[in-house]
């Protein structure tokens, strides 16, 4: 064992931090000279490691396993500032643990990348993994998401002890049938929502052509039963509950019942019972992480930005915040976070936007917006390409309304550094 | 999505729903547009080049009739137009079978000069063979001189051809199967940006009659209108003859372009 590769770590990271740079060099030092450090480290957690991977949610997912953890009075590990990939975690490890490189928690919950999961699992195998969906995302890094689906399944071959698995998606819910070590418990939906969450395989699954059956679901740990405007209803140990929720959006909400089954399986390992009214009060108090549906305030008046990335996500926000009453703006990039080929714009149906139209476009790919839309017959107010001088139209011109921006990731940190000028905005590091 | 009724029209269905009809003008005719397989065969937008299509036609004067064609469906009469796209490797398994089974009516269509627009997947399959990686033949329909190899890299990124026939035709590839072109097809064109149909050559796609094969996503269509209006005039001549265009405004995808052609690889 290395003694000095903690504090060697935790100096790069001081310097790398007053040079006010990356998360990741710290971590990186830390990999080379010591490659057990994070394995080591980990292993040392009573309750063990949770991973939570697949391509959308997962930010807000594991923000929200950690909350309903610590309601439970557990103290939580997690790699809050979006450092999702190996290196990432060994540079929040080193932010937590103590000179000797000892670190205070029960349990850590890790958001990771689902390419860079495959790395960390083969280093630390996970004894939970949670496993979200495989929607169509990012495919010039990953070529398809047939191969996306082998990387969540190569996850939940490491993990040891419980496997969480989305009912609903079927290239995720087939992982059980490769599994047999874990224990698998599954989140899953009403019938009567169903419909709300069309997969990329249901986007062309149309009523009238022979479309073979659903296949029998298995029964589920935990089932999202109803969203209503302000709460929602989950089934689990035989029961229905309705709380008050403050997420906005059915994906969200549907993400929560995710949260609670992996969180009831961590809970439940102490052996001392789940406190279930706590778990439900810290499920209501759950805000949006960064960009997920959040809202900011301009000018007296609500402006939520929705994070968009790719069919299915874009289609449920447009389906989870209707248009009506609201300004809208669009900002579109194609930079490699955001995904370069604008194909997918072409599988999201825009008729919602028919009725108010679309006050703004922005971003490297308005244009191919702004084409998107004239072939769904959606009026376009403005088009610019620049995000600053777009989103300052869009704000004077929505004057008295409400605004909503959907925007792809670059985008959406390029108008928070603009928002940030004129109104609070949430630093994230 | 929009929910639909059971009783929605199947030819219109497929998850995807051409805007309202608004136009008070008499149509000039009716063109039967068949999209091939896209139950499985639909991973990178390609939606898009069929609404592209039925909307052009509207804005042409003509009246689209969508119809669609899946594994085991019977195979529609009277198809004017066909268009196909990409799938990743479970979809193109899918299909397999039955686009072989496919193949004399194809081949008549072909022949006859249907105009047909097959991108990616497709584009494969209508040609000799897919030879994998770890050499195993996948038989395809022939109606192309073409064949291809798959390998180990994936050609990824932004494409701009240029085209004696159609121009700059901007678009985004993502394959890992390379293809080579025999003496029966020419290019669509030569590619000034990105690789196109295999990593040697400089070409990308292939014309055969009135077919125009190609790799690009993007989708294809939309920021292409002459490749869009070549397919529908010479749908349109061979059912009535002669093809009237309208006027379709063409600006963004002018600006489309402009933007596009000056992003990176």
């Amino acid at each position: 064992m290395l003694y000095f590769s903690v504090p060697l770590g935790k100096l790069v990271r001081r310097v790398s931090r007053l040079r006010g740079g990356g998360s990741a060099l710290p971590g990186l030092v830390v990999e080379k000279i010591d490659p057990g450090f994070m394995r080591r480290t980990l292993s040392t957690l009573p309750l063990g490691v949770a991973v939570v991977s697949g391509t959308n949610g997962k930010t807000t997912t594991t923000k929200m396993v950690v909350e309903l953890l610590e309601s439970q009075g557990l103290k939580v590990f997690t790699n809050r500032t979006g450092s999702n990939f190996t290196r990432g975690v060994a540079a929040a490890l080193l932010g937590e643990v103590d000179w000797r490189g000892r670190l205070d928690a029960d349990v850590a919950v890790l958001e990771l990348d689902e390419a860079h999961a495959v790395h960390f699992v083969n280093k630390v195998p996970p004894r939970y993994s949670l496993l979200l969906n495989v929607l169509r995302d990012q495919l010039d890094r990953f070529g398809e998401i047939d191969k996306t689906a082998e990387l969540l399944q190569h996850i939940a071959s490491k993990t040891t002890g419980t496997v969480v698995l989305n009912r609903e998606d079927p290239r995720v819910a087939r992982i059980a049938q490769t599994l047999d070590g874990p224990e698998v418990l599954y989140f899953g939906l009403d019938d009567s929502l169903l419909s709300t969450f069309p997969n990329d395989d249901d986007m062309r699954a149309a009523p009238g052509s022979p479309v073979p059956p659903a296949p029998a679901r298995p029964a589920a740990d935990v089932v999202l039963r109803r969203v209503g405007a302000d709460d929602a209803d989950f089934e689990y140990d035989g029961a229905t509950v309705t709380t008050a929720m403050k997420l906005r959006g059915v994906y969200n909400i549907f993400n929560a019942a995710a949260a609670l089954t992996l969180a009831r399986g961590v809970s439940g390992a102490r052996g001392t019972g789940t406190d279930q009214a706590g778990l439900l009060t810290a499920l209501s108090k759950v805000a949006p992480a960064f960009g997920r549906g959040e809202s900011l305030v301009v000018d007296g008046l609500p402006l939520e930005l929705v994070l968009v990335k790719n069919p299915s996500g874009f289609r449920l926000g447009l389906k989870s915040f209707p248009a009506a009453g609201y300004a809208t703006m669009i900002a579109i990039n194609d930079n490699y976070a955001d995904g370069r080929d604008m194909s997918w714009l072409w599988d999201v149906e825009f008729d919602t936007l028919r009725d108010g139209g679309v006050d703004q476009l922005t971003g490297s790919r308005a244009y191919d917006m702004a084409l998107r839309l004239q072939y769904d017959d959606v009026a376009i107010g403005a088009v610019d390409t620049e995000i600053a001088p777009a989103l300052a139209a869009f704000i004077r011109g929505g004057q008295g309304k409400p605004k909503r921006i959907f925007c792809t990731y670059t985008a959406m940190l390029a108008i928070r550094r603009e928002l940030s000028k004129i109104t609070t905005v949430e630093v994230v590091s | 999505m929009t929910p639909r009724s059971p009783e929605t029209p199947h030819e219109l269905s497929f998850g995807h729903e051409l805007p309202p009809e608004d136009s008070a003008a008499p149509s000039k005719g009716t063109i039967r547009v068949l999209q091939l397989y896209p139950r499985d065969m639909n991973i990178y937008g390609d939606w898009g080049n069929a609404l592209v299509l039925a909307q052009r036609l509207r804005w042409h004067g003509y009246t689209p009739e969508l119809l669609e064609y899946n594994v085991g469906d019977p195979f529609p009469a009277d198809v004017d137009l066909i268009v196909g796209g990409g799938g990743q490797d479970s979809g193109q398994l899918v299909i397999q079978d039955d686009l072989l089974s496919r193949e004399s009516i194809l081949k008549q269509l072909a022949d006859a000069g249907t105009p047909m627009l097959v991108i990616c997947g497709l584009y494969q399959l209508f040609g000799k063979f897919f030879k994998t990686r770890l050499g195993s033949v996948l038989p395809g329909i022939g109606i192309l001189d073409v064949e291809t190899h798959g390998t180990d890299e994936r050609l990824i990124g932004n494409v701009t051809v240029s085209s004696p026939e159609f121009g700059s035709i901007l678009g985004y590839e993502n394959h890992s199967g390379q293809t080579t072109l025999g003496p029966g097809v020419e290019p669509l064109g030569t590619t000034a940006k990105g690789t196109g149909n295999n990593s040697t050559d400089g070409q990308e796609g292939a014309r055969y009659r009135n077919i125009v094969a190609s790799y690009l996503h993007g989708s294809l269509l939309p920021k292409n209108p002459a490749l869009a209006d070549f397919l529908i005039r010479t749908a349109v001549e061979r059912k009535y003859g002669s093809f009237t265009p309208g006027t379709p405004d063409d600006s963004y995808a002018v600006l489309a372009r402009e933007h596009a052609a000056r992003r990176p690889r």
